[in-house]
């Protein structure tokens, strides 16, 4: 509650792979954030609703059954609705279909306004590094 | 302690409950009408004259009383998002027995505030942001009531690292300002407890004296609190039980007014189903949710919108356009008996629909969702499949005819799956309208209470 940077997580759209988020929780929190993990099958809505009442700094949207394009698509957007314009978006997981080269698919997710993309298989110890620079903490 | 006195000063009747410690019996129970207006203690000495008709003289050891008189305990309640802090502002109101007026989300206009202005309300609840989280939205709310006209208090329950500012600029435009807990500290964490007890102070204090109540309080030894927190208590002993007694477990009540539906549930309503995930705010065991638009006479046209007019019409076996005239007749004159075979028919159909209204609106929901794995739940609110008990109460019903076959509609429905609503109860009947006077002996001698309740309440046989 001190001046820790606050994080919502969660797993978007009906994906129920509920192992990596709960160790993303643990890395993030042991790092210094303070984090509010909302699960699995996290609508858009709820990250937003989430952000609004904890005061956000970033949310972290996990996707990893190959639907994350589909469900991803529109938060930024809903986020600048709501009044969250400044907060920071991160997407990681297995995101796409399939193997696409991650270049691209990097490409296509921060064309929807996220401002980092994790492939799969990233440690959260370079996300956790990736946090401290944007969030200047 | 051996005789007491409960007394429930209701909006248009004063009830009085005689109960026996020692035998543990109701003695006897009487009423007339409740005179705020002029001296409330008139209508409070003629209900007691009648009640010592039945029972001969009682020299009283303590007398305890709540009230829902001179408009009940009105309150508007504020918070940031509307599935989060709103909510749980709302649900900490209900709760507490207040009528809630009116629940703000996001950032109060100019227009809110006249309106804040123009309704009045008996306490404010200002909430929003969990603890650490958002401040600007709750001090800007504060700022905009600070601006307001009018003397009620205001209750701040939200973001403890907002709650110093917001309390200056209240208390600097001259507002009286009770800060507590926050309601949701954290996310998704519902915390009402302490803005209940806070309401419930500030109702002693002074609510009670501004609403001409308090002539009555030298006749009254014990506290008094808003009769739907007294019905609250008395449903919430029933289910839990004491140390030495145990209760009945899962149970739901429903009290149909003249201008609202009341619905209580006592139950945590977890999910019974494998696969299903829980979404929303968490609910507080002791739950109570209130239809302002679903009542036998004031809101009679609500039903009729609700459930639509063909619906109503055969149910009570009459035709359309009879419906229509007897539902404009009754919604104009509010204080009609069902004297007639047709008005009774239609009281039927109306009771019918507002308990199925009402608590296919308290119940939770469950939705079906179809991922790649196969199905998985989506679960909304509380799952009441469970439920053993329906406990109907309220002057409107209690003394009906086929009163089961109207707290039947309670139950689960096929053509609403979705809706979690109890499978199979059993219709329970609280004839001699005690629940008030229970929940006020439940603070005193919950044992007594329990035994009373377990005594009273009239099973009319199980539905499903
Ligand atoms: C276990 C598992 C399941 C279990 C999940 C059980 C549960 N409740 O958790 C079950 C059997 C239910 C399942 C179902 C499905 N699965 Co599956 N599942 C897996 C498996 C084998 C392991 C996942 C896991 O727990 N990994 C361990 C954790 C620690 O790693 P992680 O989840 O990847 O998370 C780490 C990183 O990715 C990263 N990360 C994750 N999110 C984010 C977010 C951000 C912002 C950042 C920075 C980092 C980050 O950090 C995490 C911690 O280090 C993977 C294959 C694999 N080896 O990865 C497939 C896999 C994820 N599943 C897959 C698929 C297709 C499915 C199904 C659609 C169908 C199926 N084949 O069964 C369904 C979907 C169900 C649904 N509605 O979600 C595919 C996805 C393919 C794709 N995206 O193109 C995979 C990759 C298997 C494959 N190679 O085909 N699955």
């Amino acid at each position: 509650m001190e001046n820790k940077k606050k994080l919502v997580i969660g797993v978007i759209g009906a994906d129920v792979h509920a192992v990596g988020i709960q160790i993303l929780d643990h890395a993030f929190s042991d790092a210094g954030f303070d984090v509010t993990n909302l699960g699995v099958m996290v609508s858009q809505e709820e990250y937003i609703a989430a952000a609004t009442e904890i005061d956000a700094d970033g949310i972290m949207v996990s996707s990893l059954y190959g639907h994350g394009e589909l469900d991803c698509r529109g938060l930024r957007e809903k986020c600048n609705e709501a009044g969250l314009e400044d907060i920071l978006l991160y997407v990681g997981g297995n995101i796409v279909v399939g193997k696409q080269p991650f270049n691209e698919v990097e490409a296509r997710f921060k064309k929807m306004g996220f401002n980092r993309v994790f492939g799969p298989g990233t440690p959260p110890e370079e996300t956790i590094q990736c946090l401290k620079e944007d969030l200047g903490c | 302690m051996k005789q007491v006195l409960l007394i429930d000063f209701g909006s248009t009747y004063t009830k009085v409950t005689a109960a026996d410690l020692e035998t543990r019996e109701i003695l006897g129970t009487a009423a007339s009408y409740t005179t705020v207006e002029t001296d409330i203690n008139e209508g409070l000495e003629k209900a007691l004259a009648k009640l010592f008709d039945k029972t001969g003289e009682i020299d009283f050891d303590a007398r305890f009383a709540c009230s829902s008189a001179a408009g009940g305990l009105k309150m508007i309640s504020c918070g940031l998002v509307p599935e989060l802090t709103a909510e749980a502002a709302k649900q900490a109101s209900l709760g507490a027995g207040a009528k809630v007026m009116k629940v703000y989300s996001y950032q109060l206009t100019e227009g809110d505030r006249e309106e804040i202005e123009a309704l009045k309300p008996d306490i404010f609840l200002l909430t929003g942001g969990t603890d650490g989280g958002n401040k600007n939205n709750i001090i800007a709310n504060a700022k905009m009531l600070a601006a307001s006209k009018g003397d009620f208090p205001i209750l701040l329950a939200g973001n403890r690292n907002a709650a110093d500012e917001c309390r200056r600029i209240l208390e600097e435009a001259g507002k009286k300002v009770i800060v507590t807990e926050n309601v949701m500290p954290r996310f998704n964490e519902l915390n009402i407890g302490p803005a209940q007890s806070k309401i419930r102070e500030i109702f002693l204090e002074r609510i009670i004296s501004a609403k001409g109540l308090s002539e009555a309080s030298q006749l009254i030894s014990g506290i008094m609190m808003p009769t739907p927190a007294a019905v609250l208590t008395a449903m919430e002993l029933l289910s839990k039980g004491t140390e030495s007694q145990s209760g009945w477990g899962d149970l739901i009540g429903v009290d149909v007014g003249g201008a609202t539906t009341d619905v209580y549930s006592m139950s945590y309503g977890e999910p019974n189903g494998v696969n299903t995930v829980i979404k929303g705010l968490p609910e507080p065991y002791a739950k109570r949710t209130v239809e302002g638009d679903i009542g036998m006479r004031y809101s009679a046209q609500g039903i009729a919108d609700a459930a639509g007019i063909p619906v109503i019409a055969r149910l009570a076996g009459l035709s359309v356009e009879m419906t229509e005239k007897l539902l404009k007749q009754i919604s104009e004159k509010t204080d009609t008996l069902p004297e007639t075979e047709e008005l009774a028919a239609l009281d039927f159909a109306l009771a019918s629909q507002a308990v199925k209204i009402g608590m296919t609106r308290h119940a939770g929901t469950i939705e079906k969702v179809y991922t790649p794995i196969g199905e998985t739940y989506l679960q909304e609110g509380k799952d009441l499949r469970n439920a053993e008990k329906v406990i109907i109460t309220g002057g409107s019903l209690i003394h009906a005819e086929r009163v089961k076959e109207i707290g039947a509609n309670a139950l689960y429905d096929v053509t609403q799956m979705q809706s979690l609503k109890p499978v199979k109860a059993e219709i329970i009947v609280d004839e001699k309208y005690i629940l008030s006077a229970m929940g006020l002996l439940a603070q005193h001698a919950p044992d007594v209470a329990l035994d009373i309740m377990k005594k009273e309440l009239v099973t009319h046989g199980i539905a499903e």
